[in-house]
Order: C-alpha cells, then sequence, then structure tokens
C-alpha cells in the first residue's frame, strides 16, 4: 500500500513537468542572486548560514504544496480508499526523497556559483541527509495542517518556522563543523544524536497524530 | 471549599513580594542586590511551562475525546501562558541589563528559546482564528499544539544544556540550587513557585468561565 502511494506521488511530479520545473528555477534563481549580491566570495560562517536559509525557505516553499492537491473529491477518495497512517508515511518518504534531491541540487549550484567552502565532505553529506529527512518530517505535517486551514502559503511559513528552529540550530552548528573541517573525532556526538533524535520524534509524531486531521 | 486555593496563592505572592524584598540575601558579586529578582523571575516562567504543560493535557484529552471542551480549555490555558511570558521576558531583560550588561543577548539559548515559544504560541492561536468551524478548529489546533509543545520543550530543555550559557545551570554554570541559594532564599523561593502557580491557575479558571458563559449567551 505504501509502495503504490509513493509510486504515485512521483507519477503525479513528473507528470506536472512546470512545478519540477518551477522549483529548480527558484532553487538555482535564488543561490544565484544570493551569490550576485555577495560576489561568489563569502567567509565560512555566512556560507554556512547563506546556505541553510536558502534550503529551509526551498523547502517549506515546495513542501507546502504537499497537501494542496487534496482537497475535494482527490481529498475524498483518498480518505475513502487509503489507511491514514499509510498516507503520511507515504507522504513524509516521498518528501525525504524529494527533499534530499533537492538539497543535493542546491548544494551543487551554490558551490558551482559560491565558492565551496566545505573540507570535511563525508560530514556535509551526512548532515545534509538528516536535514533533508527531518525538515520533510516535519514539514509535512505541517503541510496537512495547512492544507486543513485553507491552504495558504502565509499560514504554512507562520506554523513551520518557529518549529523548525530547533532543527534548523542543530543543523547549521553541526555543518558549521564540517565546514570547518573538524576532524571525526571531534565531531559533536550529542548534537548528532540530537538531530537523529529530531527525525525519529518528528515522524513518529506524524504517524500519531495525523489520523487525527484527516477526519473532516 | 473550592476559593483556597485562590487565597493561599494571593497570600503566597503577597508574603513573597514584602518578605522577598526584606530578608537578608548572600552577599555576591555583580549580582548583588539584584538576585532577589530570582522570587520574581524564575516563578512566573514555572507557571507559564506550567500553564503550556496545562494546555498541551487539554488537548491530548480533547482528540481522545473528541471534545470541543478540552480544546476551549487548551486554548484558554495556552493564552494565560503566553500572557505570563510577557512580566518573565520583561523581569528577565531589566535582569540581564544590571548582571550581563545588555538588555538582550543572542549568546544565550534560553533567551532564544523563550523568543521561538513566542512565535510558536502566536502561530498556534493565529491557526486557531483562521478556522470557522468548532469542530474542525478543536482536531487542528489540538495537533498542532501537542507537536509544538514537544518542539518548544526541546527547544528550551534539551539544546541549552549542551551550549554555553549565561543562565546558572547550563553550560557548567553552577545552578543556584548547587550554593547560591542558601536557606533564607528558599524559604522566599519555594513559596513564590506554588503562589504564582495557583495565580496563574486562578487566572486561566476566569478566563475560561468567562468564555463558557459567553458560549452559552450567543446561544
Amino acid at each position: 500500500m505504501i509502495t503504490s502511494l509513493i509510486k504515485k506521488e512521483f507519477q503525479l511530479e513528473f507528470r506536472q513537468k512546470s512545478t519540477l520545473g518551477g522549483v529548480l528555477v527558484y532553487v538555482i534563481g535564488t543561490i544565484f542572486v544570493s551569490a550576485l549580491c555577495f560576489k561568489g566570495k563569502l567567509d565560512k560562517p555566512t556560507w554556512n548560514a547563506l546556505f541553510w536559509v536558502i534550503s529551509l525557505f526551498t523547502s517549506v516553499t515546495i513542501s507546502g504544496k504537499s497537501f494542496v492537491k487534496e482537497t475535494g473529491g482527490q481529498a475524498l477518495f483518498s480518505y475513502l480508499y487509503y489507511n491514514p497512517r499509510h498516507f503520511i508515511l507515504a507522504k513524509t518518504l516521498y518528501n525525504m526523497v524529494f527533499m534530499l534531491a533537492l538539497s543535493l541540487v542546491t548544494f551543487f549550484f551554490y558551490g558551482f556559483f559560491i565558492k565551496n567552502e566545505v573540507e570535511n565532505l563525508p560530514l556535509f553529506l551526512m548532515v545534509l541527509c538528516l536535514a533533508s529527512s527531518g525538515l520533510a518530517g516535519i514539514l509535512s505535517l505541517m503541510s496537512a495542517i495547512a492544507g486543513k486551514a485553507g491552504g495558504s502559503f502565509a499560514m504554512m511559513s507562520i506554523l513551520s518556522f518557529p518549529v523548525l528552529m530547533p532543527l534548523i540550530l542543530v543543523i547549521i552548528r553541526l555543518s558549521k563543523q564540517a565546514v570547518d573541517g573538524i576532524e571525526w573525532a571531534g565531531v559533536s556526538a550529542d548534537l548528532m544524536v540530537i538531530l537523529l533524535a529530531l527525525n525519529v520524534l518528528s515522524v513518529a509524531l506524524s504517524f500519531l497524530l495525523f489520523p487525527y486531521l484527516w477526519r473532516d | 471549599m473550592k476559593h483556597w486555593y485562590k487565597a493561599l496563592g494571593f497570600l503566597l505572592i503577597l508574603y513573597t513580594l514584602v518578605w522577598g524584598l526584606l530578608n537578608p540575601v548572600p552577599r555576591l558579586d555583580i549580582l548583588n542586590e539584584t538576585i532577589r529578582n530570582v522570587y520574581y523571575h524564575v516563578p512566573i516562567w514555572f507557571a507559564m511551562l506550567f500553564m503550556m504543560g496545562w494546555s498541551f493535557v487539554c488537548s491530548i484529552r480533547s482528540l481522545a475525546s473528541d471534545s470541543v471542551d478540552f480544546d476551549n480549555k487548551a486554548y484558554h490555558s495556552a493564552f494565560v501562558g503566553f500572557f505570563f511570558s510577557l512580566p518573565g521576558l520583561a523581569t528577565g531583560s531589566l535582569w540581564a541589563k544590571f548582571t550581563w550588561g545588555t538588555w538582550w543577548t543572542f549568546q544565550d539559548p534560553k533567551l532564544n528559546g523563550v523568543a521561538i515559544s513566542i512565535l510558536i504560541y502566536l502561530a498556534y492561536f493565529i491557526l486557531r482564528f483562521s478556522v470557522e468551524d468548532e469542530q474542525k478548529r478543536a482536531r487542528i489546533s489540538a495537533v498542532y499544539n501537542i507537536f509544538a509543545f514537544i518542539m518548544m520543550n526541546v527547544f528550551i530543555m534539551i539544546l541549552p544544556r549542551l551550549t554555553d550559557s549565561l543562565h546558572p545551570g547550563n553550560g557548567g554554570n553552577p545552578a543556584f540550587g548547587k550554593y547560591d541559594l542558601d536557606n533564607n532564599m528558599r524559604m522566599v523561593f519555594y513559596p513564590a513557585v506554588i503562589g504564582w502557580i495557583l495565580f496563574s491557575y486562578w487566572l486561566y479558571e476566569l478566563r475560561y468561565r468567562i468564555s463558557v458563559i459567553n458560549n452559552k449567551v450567543n446561544e
């Protein structure tokens, strides 16, 4: 059931090439504007902060539309046909994969236009994976709430920015260590554990709470 | 008698206001007399956390029993908790000016945590105002409240313990309990905590009952 739901999400995404292309243009456009503003050269703390601010805005923008499609007849069909827990898990998993791909694209173009400052690349990629899955975990539920409350983009950002802050702060600190090129032994294990715990926590909470949003 | 807790809260706060200014306190560098702020600043935050916790419990019960009434309770306790965060911020800011030399600092994770918590609850109120249907509003806002309360606790309970903080008890700074809070101060501090919590509950009860009456009048 979950696999067929995920498959449906991918098919819908690739059928509407305009949204996929729109997201790519959005990301590249934002990066290019930032590169022009900073003339393509940044010191390490700013490089790190700007990267995550761009990722934050991109992920809120693209996951906001995740439940907008689920209105009217479509919502009624899903309600009758699927189990809510399968439904939210599928949405979250799909968002995780999509977000990871998107953040890799962001990283590539960001490093292309603005000089790449990362010194411990494996650590940075690891943080990137955990960050995309954490963002997707929280934002899937937030998008479901915003969708039920009228589905405006403003509502999506109002709801999700404050609850994303703990995650973003942990990510920025860890990724700062990767940018500075700290050896593996010196990487803060506490922060890594919290990042993993936030991932698990957000998925578990969506799993528990989504069925209550589901009824209309 | 159902009014005992109101009288007790009132008397405890009155006692801590008066005796908190008169009792002997330890002489410490930098802190000096501002240490008396422990009796006001810290209990107000405890009252706020108590109200937010109560709101969390009400939201869970609202989802479990599918009841609009519990959702109403959750909203009013969150509102009182939010109200308490303002004097908490004001006393903290004043204290920071005299000890750390600034009204606000980004060096301290607890301050950031508080700012984010305020944003979280503002978002909760906006979410409630934007949904018209009562049943739907009850479910949506309860889900958000539960999620937000847990994230807020990650922010103000777990993160400050990992990084440097100017607050006592975090990042290697000694807690008040260790040696600053002597027995004289405990005689005021603990009653103050209980007093403010009772007072916040009283405020919440008032708001909740007014809203119930309003609903009846409107019907």
